[in-house]
């Protein structure tokens, strides 16, 4: 219990705690372009900042990211919605993968006769 | 164990025959039961025989899949539930229940977009700053009795600012419209006979390459006696600016040049062209749909006096644009579409107020993100580019260094354009620009360069934006080197090259 006010005090905790949810918000998007867009520029934009010192500036990028993932959080609703058909760069449930992650591999049956 | 199961089987049925009258059914069919009496036997199954009672492999399996293919293809959504009423969809996930396009196929089919030229897709960010807008808040923002109307004001004003900072102009020097092609006709069409009027000045210079809208509302200026110059551009797409000084007249009104090409993606040397018009003292138009959040664009650096931009080439709504139209030195305007006297009374009618927002979100977010994605853009375009001119005989159009790296046109030498379009069915590109598109003629811009028909016919164009990824970028390499080196194997022209006869020495007609 102590150790979590501790922490949930401290500044850095924040930080990646932030940077968790909007990674996982960002995969929340049902189109693919706006998915892969989310989570690069919330990478590229914690990495640009990292070497941030200033506690005041610290703090207003931490009021932007948040005002980003209540952004992100009603617009993946809105994506999930209107889902449409994939992409054919995507890899679907069949186990085509053209990226190199992330695969879904359809396995045989075995073991039944 | 096939000699079991039939002699058990066989077994079962005897039992049940002598059983079942005994019990029940002779009770309940008295008069069936003496009928059965002469002949000494009760059975109400057919006669036992081997055959009847063996199973037979080949229709249980054919029962077995018809009942299968009765179940098949009946989707969620189609189904009720049994004494629920609720669809199926309902029942799995109530929100599921809710989409009608639910249904996501197992492999993608849907193409690769490539054609940012055309449009963009609509930012998140961007509908996320409209959708109050298009639900609660929707006061006419020129109302000025009530509150509806103030903070509907309050939100299109702040969209002007952010449209304005992104151009370096002042928030009242902005109009909204319809679109790029309004804001063009208005300018152009509004200069010329806002100054035309007093019969001194009825010269307007454009260019070879400018968009449909332009060229048109110069002809129909030339119809109402305008004098109009279209400027030739050199080889790689760009104007000569000797030739523009040679063209001006003591009676230009307007010079109208585009910043970048919709269709081959050159710059063209606003700054110079802004300086030159200034100090001759006639107005500077810039059709500059293209540009706008996707390179710096300063209107008093750049000396231009009206400028046109549309909100669905910078990721924010289809139906809104915009007009900078400069307050110091004055530009005066004839206004095509007069009323009410909304946006300074050069273009009457209420404003849309989402699509205003929108497009005022949308300014912000380039201003924001316009170094970001600028390096992003130009990564990509030299990775496609690099891959497509590492096929042999192909070529880029269009200046290479004066250039937009998120508008690539190539053309492919032995390939027809328009079948290369059909082959890449999994790929959303085009060979021009929309409007043109649909007609077979080849692409008046890459005429106007000096192009050949063959080389405007096989030329095609990829545009990259804000959300292409790497991994599309690959795929669209992939994709044209694969279906180009195929659609060239069939071509007896591409033949004729490999044995290294040049096409241009053959006499093609006998008669």
């Amino acid at each position: 219990m102590s150790l979590t006010q501790v922490g949930k005090g401290d500044m850095a905790y924040q930080v990646r705690s932030l940077y968790r949810s909007l990674l996982r918000q960002s995969r929340q998007f049902a189109a693919y372009n706006f998915r892969e867009y989310a989570k690069r520029r919330t990478r590229d934009s914690f990495r640009e900042y990292q070497h941030e010192t200033e506690e005041r500036r610290i703090q207003e990028l931490m009021q932007k990211g948040l005002k980003e993932l209540q952004m992100m959080k009603r617009q993946t609703v809105i994506s999930q919605f209107y889902q449409l058909d994939r992409l054919v760069v995507e890899g679907g449930k069949t186990g085509k993968q053209a990226g190199d992650e992330g695969g879904i591999v359809r396995q045989k049956d075995t073991g039944w006769d | 164990m096939s000699n079991i199961a039939p002699s058990a089987t066989r077994q079962a049925l005897r039992i049940c025959s002598r059983r079942c009258p005994s019990n029940n059914f002779s009770r309940l069919s008295p008069r069936a039961s003496p009928s059965f009496g002469h002949n000494g036997r009760r059975s109400y199954v057919s006669e036992t025989k081997p055959i009847n009672a063996t199973v037979s492999v080949e229709t249980a399996i054919k029962a077995d899949q018809k009942a299968f293919l009765r179940e098949t293809g009946k989707k969620p959504q189609d189904e009720t539930m049994p004494t629920t009423g609720l669809s199926a969809d309902t029942m799995m996930s109530p929100s599921a229940g809710l989409l009608k396009q639910a249904t996501i196929m197992d492999e993608g089919t849907r193409p690769i977009y490539l054609d940012m030229q055309a449009t963009t897709p609509m930012d998140p960010r961007v509908l996320d700053a409209m959708l109050p807008f298009m639900t609660g808040l929707y006061g006419n923002p020129h109302s000025r009795t009530h509150a509806y109307g103030w903070e509907t004001e309050k939100a299109v004003e702040q969209a002007r600012e952010h449209l304005a900072e992104l151009i370096g102009a002042d928030p009242k020097e902005i109009i909204f419209t319809s679109g790029a092609t309004e804001s063009n006709n208005m300018s152009i069409k509004g200069v010329a006979r806002f100054f035309g009027r007093s019969g001194k000045k009825k010269h307007i210079i454009t260019c070879q390459t400018e968009h449909k809208c332009v060229l048109d509302s110069c002809r129909h200026l030339q119809d109402e006696g305008f004098e109009i110059t279209y400027l030739a551009v050199q080889n790689n797409g760009i104007i000569d600016m000797a030739q523009l000084e040679a063209a001006i007249q003591p009676e230009t009104a307007l010079v109208s040049i585009m910043t970048v090409n919709n269709e081959i993606g050159v710059v063209q040397p606003i700054e110079e062209i802004g300086r030159l018009c200034r100090s001759k003292k006639f107005f500077f138009h810039t059709d500059a749909a293209q540009a706008v959040g996707k390179i710096p664009i300063d209107v008093n650096k750049m000396n231009i006096d009206l400028m046109s931009i549309s909100g669905h080439k910078i990721y924010g709504p289809k139906g809104i644009g915009a007009c900078y139209v400069r307050r110091r030195p004055r530009v005066r305007l004839d206004p095509i579409i007069t009323g009410g006297g909304q946006e300074r009374g050069l273009r009457s009618g209420t404003l849309a107020p989402p699509l205003a927002i929108g497009i005022g979100e949308a300014a912000r977010i380039c201003k924001e993100e316009m170094t970001y994605d600028g390096k992003r853009i130009s990564a990509l375009s030299k990775r496609l580019l690099d891959g497509l001119l590492a096929l042999e005989h192909t070529t880029l159009n269009g200046d290479a260094s004066r250039h937009y790296p998120g508008c690539v046109n190539v053309s492919f030498a032995y390939v027809e354009g328009e079948s290369l379009l059909m082959a890449l069915k999994d790929i959303a590109l085009s060979s021009g620009s929309a409007c043109t598109s649909a007609s077979l003629e080849p692409s008046y811009v890459l005429r106007a360069l000096g192009n050949s028909d063959e080389s405007a016919h096989s030329s095609i164009r990829f545009g990259i934006g804000r959300f292409t990824t790497e991994e599309e970028i690959d795929y669209v390499l992939k994709a044209v080197r694969e279906r180009v080196t195929f659609l060239r194997e069939l071509s007896p022209l591409w033949e004729l090259v490999q044995e290294g006869i040049d096409l241009n020495t053959i006499e093609w007609s006998q008669h």
